[in-house]
């Protein structure tokens, strides 16, 4: 009875042959065998005893599928990726610059295509720009992307701008506006990396909510990482070294803030430690740290090494985003992560409840 | 336009704290579980005044609840728990009927089965039925669910087998909250507040981004397969537009769902649960009626017998805009880490 304490001694406790009498369910039984079907996973906390209707959710899982958790990885990619390309424009490091912008754009295109395609709707996406609202995190990135994106769009058609063509008037044009409008993509880049973070703590779900004090340093880590991994991959070893930089960086900062992030958790940290977030999660971990050692080791004189540490960090940040994303998806399915800590707040505050305490003999 | 307790805690005048400057009244429903016969006229009657399409005809194994939950396309939803405890107040008179345990255990198993194999834990039911298939052939043998039968109950045992009983029904419905997670949350401003303080999701705006689905603290609104587009309780807009109160409460006949200002029912609810104390049922208690609770009360509030968990509704809901400000702090702290790793990686690595 960890956490309720609030039951009645009834005659109905002392019946072994209906356990389930006076409604008080143990629904976590059958539950969690769901979780745990020969994985290897962590020793499992004992579950807490709680009620529920039919062992059913009392939230609604996300209807987001893939493509959210895929966005929250390309935009950080995209955010990452222009930070490099306007540090790299401000030092003269040509073949980084192009690496960062032309991937920049490459992964904001991917992401806003990933946006829309995820809507119950698609053709209506532009009704996102019909308000700006601050209390929906949703809103505020909509207008953090529309502000990122011309910027992004300026410095990589410089690049991609046919040789030809860099004498006329749309080319020296273009030639001009290119600082300013990476730097200015650049600037709005940790917004972007930063705010899918609210997104997802901005909810019900208590596998998101709870996480809200770590969550934005795993993604922006989780940014850095896999741009400094892309740009270790597209430039060679002489120039990337703030790409190594900016990777190790990330990387320490995600690998520490997602260690961070379990540690904090109450009971909702069971949807972290089990099921698919747990394996994706493991896995992001150990490709995160192996794309690290690669980096800091052997990054600056073997390319070969180079390309396979940014792989591993990319792919690390990948799954992490995945993983993340599985724990909210998976916090909301199971009753016990909205019921338990709820009624130990409750309990807590002592709020006043009434039938508690007062409840006639046979209750 | 900006009030205190725009975002979090007890508000006086929800509509004017939204813009109207001129609004009637806030309108909202007492649902009084305790007088519930679990008729589902409401559940019927919201379907046809609103045109909400039918969202699978299945046979769920959980009592007399065969609708699951609130979703897309179902904005009443009767819950019923069977429990082997009696009806406080009331002389049963069980003792001397050859009764038997109930089947609350056998049924909770058959869902249990059914749930594993739902796509979104269960989630769904509420729009769409699970099919057998799913369902390992050794569980699609016979599964007795007590009822119905054609022996007396506890014709196989005596008396030692005898327990009470009693049914809780509540009619659930979208509870409007004060600080409503999903309107917070909306992107396109397809959620709105109205004038009568109620919650509404404009059709011919709202995309699908399926937010509000995940700001909801009580798994009310959903996003239908049907259309793509967010659905729930209106609480009959058109017809408080017209002087017409919902169709649901219209519908019932026992007035365990009640209409009207927020004010007048809460003072009617508090009258209620007094007067059920008084009768004896001391497990009376009122659920969302509380304007200093994590929503800030909401406008559709219940008479519970029992825990609001064992009907389905969260205990302590909070709305997620609470820790907006916190939320963004933690975020602007990452960005700017973010930014100085940018720039140190530069720094760091010069010619």
């Amino acid at each position: 009875m960890s956490g309720l304490g609030t039951e009645p001694p009834g005659p109905m406790a002392t019946r072994d042959h209906n356990p389930t009498g006076n409604g008080r369910t143990r629904w976590h039984g059958p539950r969690s065998r769901r979780g745990n079907n020969g994985h290897r996973e962590l020793p499992m906390m004992p579950d807490a005893e709680f009620r529920s209707y039919y062992g059913r959710p009392v939230l609604k899982p996300p209807v987001w599928e893939w493509k959210v958790p895929a966005y929250l990885f390309t935009g950080g990619l995209a955010a990452g990726c222009s930070v490099l390309g306007a540090g790299a424009d401000l030092t003269g490091r040509s073949a980084l610059r192009r690496a960062g912008r032309v991937a920049a754009l490459g992964a904001l295109l991917v992401s806003v295509a990933l946006l829309i395609a995820d809507l119950g709707r698609p053709e209506r996406f532009h009704l996102m720009l019909r308000v700006a609202k601050p209390t929906s995190p949703m809103s505020v990135g909509t207008w953090i992307l529309t502000a990122f994106g011309p910027g992004v769009g300026l410095a990589a058609a410089t690049e991609l701008l046919p040789a030809h063509w860099r004498r006329s008037v749309i080319g020296r044009l273009l030639g001009r506006l290119a600082r300013p409008a990476g730097l200015s993509s650049a600037a709005i880049a940790p917004g972007v990396a930063s705010y899918t973070a609210v997104l997802l703590s901005h909810t019900a779900a208590p596998g998101w909510h709870e996480a809200r004090g770590q969550l934005p340093f795993v993604f922006t880590g989780s940014a850095a990482s896999s741009s400094g991994g892309l740009a270790m991959i597209l430039t060679p070893v002489d120039e990337a070294a703030p790409a190594r930089w900016f990777a190790t960086y990330g990387a320490i900062s995600e690998l520490a803030a997602s260690r961070l992030l379990q540690r904090r958790l109450g009971l909702v940290r069971q949807a972290y430690t089990t099921g698919r977030a747990h394996r994706l999660r493991s896995f992001s971990e150990a490709l995160t740290t192996a794309g690290l050692t690669g980096t800091v080791l052997a990054g600056r004189r073997h390319r070969a090494v180079a390309v396979a540490s940014g792989l591993a960090l990319l792919t690390g940040s990948a799954l992490q985003r995945f993983g993340v994303f599985e724990a909210g998806v998976a916090s909301t399915k199971d009753p016990k992560y909205v019921i338990v800590p709820q009624r130990e707040r409750r309990a807590g505050r002592g709020t006043p409840d009434a039938g508690r305490g007062t409840a006639p003999a046979h209750y | 336009m900006t009030h205190a307790n725009s975002l979090y805690g007890p508000l006086d005048d929800v509509a004017a704290n939204a813009g109207h400057l001129q609004h009637p009244p806030q309108m909202g429903f007492f649902t009084d579980t305790s007088v519930c016969i679990g008729c589902k006229a409401c559940e019927v009657a919201c379907k046809e005044w609103n045109l909400v399409p039918e969202d699978g005809l299945d046979l769920l194994g959980m009592s007399y609840d065969n609708t699951g939950m609130l979703g897309a396309n179902t904005w009443r939803h009767v819950a019923f728990i069977e429990q082997a405890v009696p009806l406080s107040g009331q002389q049963t008179g069980l003792a001397g009927l050859p009764t038997g345990p109930t089947a609350t255990e056998a049924t909770a198993e058959v869902v249990a089965e059914r749930l594993r194999h739902a796509e979104r834990g269960g989630a769904e039911l509420g729009t769409t039925p699970l099919h057998t298939d799913d369902i390992d052939r050794t569980d699609r043998a016979a599964q007795d669910l007590g009822m119905p039968g054609f022996t007396r109950p506890g014709d196989g045992h005596g008396a030692e087998g005898r327990t009470d009983f009693r049914w809780l029904m509540e009619s659930d419905v979208c509870k409007h909250c004060t600080h409503a997670g999903c309107l917070d949350v909306c992107p396109t401003g397809a959620l709105f507040r109205t004038e009568f303080g109620t919650v509404v999701v404009q059709q011919d705006i709202c995309n699908g981004c399926g937010y509000c689905v995940s700001g909801c603290p009580y798994g009310v609104i959903d996003r239908s397969p049907l259309d793509g587009k967010a659905h729930k309780c209106t609480l009959c807009y058109d017809r408080l537009h017209d002087g017409l109160e919902p169709a649901c409460a219209k519908a019932c006949p026992t007035q365990s769902i009640q209409f009207g200002k927020v004010d007048e029912l809460r003072e009617r609810a508090n009258q209620r649960v007094a007067a059920l104390h008084a009768e004896g049922v001391a497990e009376a208690r009122l659920y969302g009626a509380d304007p200093d609770d994590g929503v800030g009360g909401t406008g559709a509030f219940f008479l519970l017998l029992d825990e609001p968990e064992v009907y389905g509704l969260p205990p302590d809901p909070v709305v997620p805009t609470r820790d907006a400000a916190a939320m963004w702090r933690a975020a602007g702290a990452a960005a700017a880490a973010f930014l100085a790793a940018g720039a140190a990686s530069f720094l760091r690595s010069r010619r």
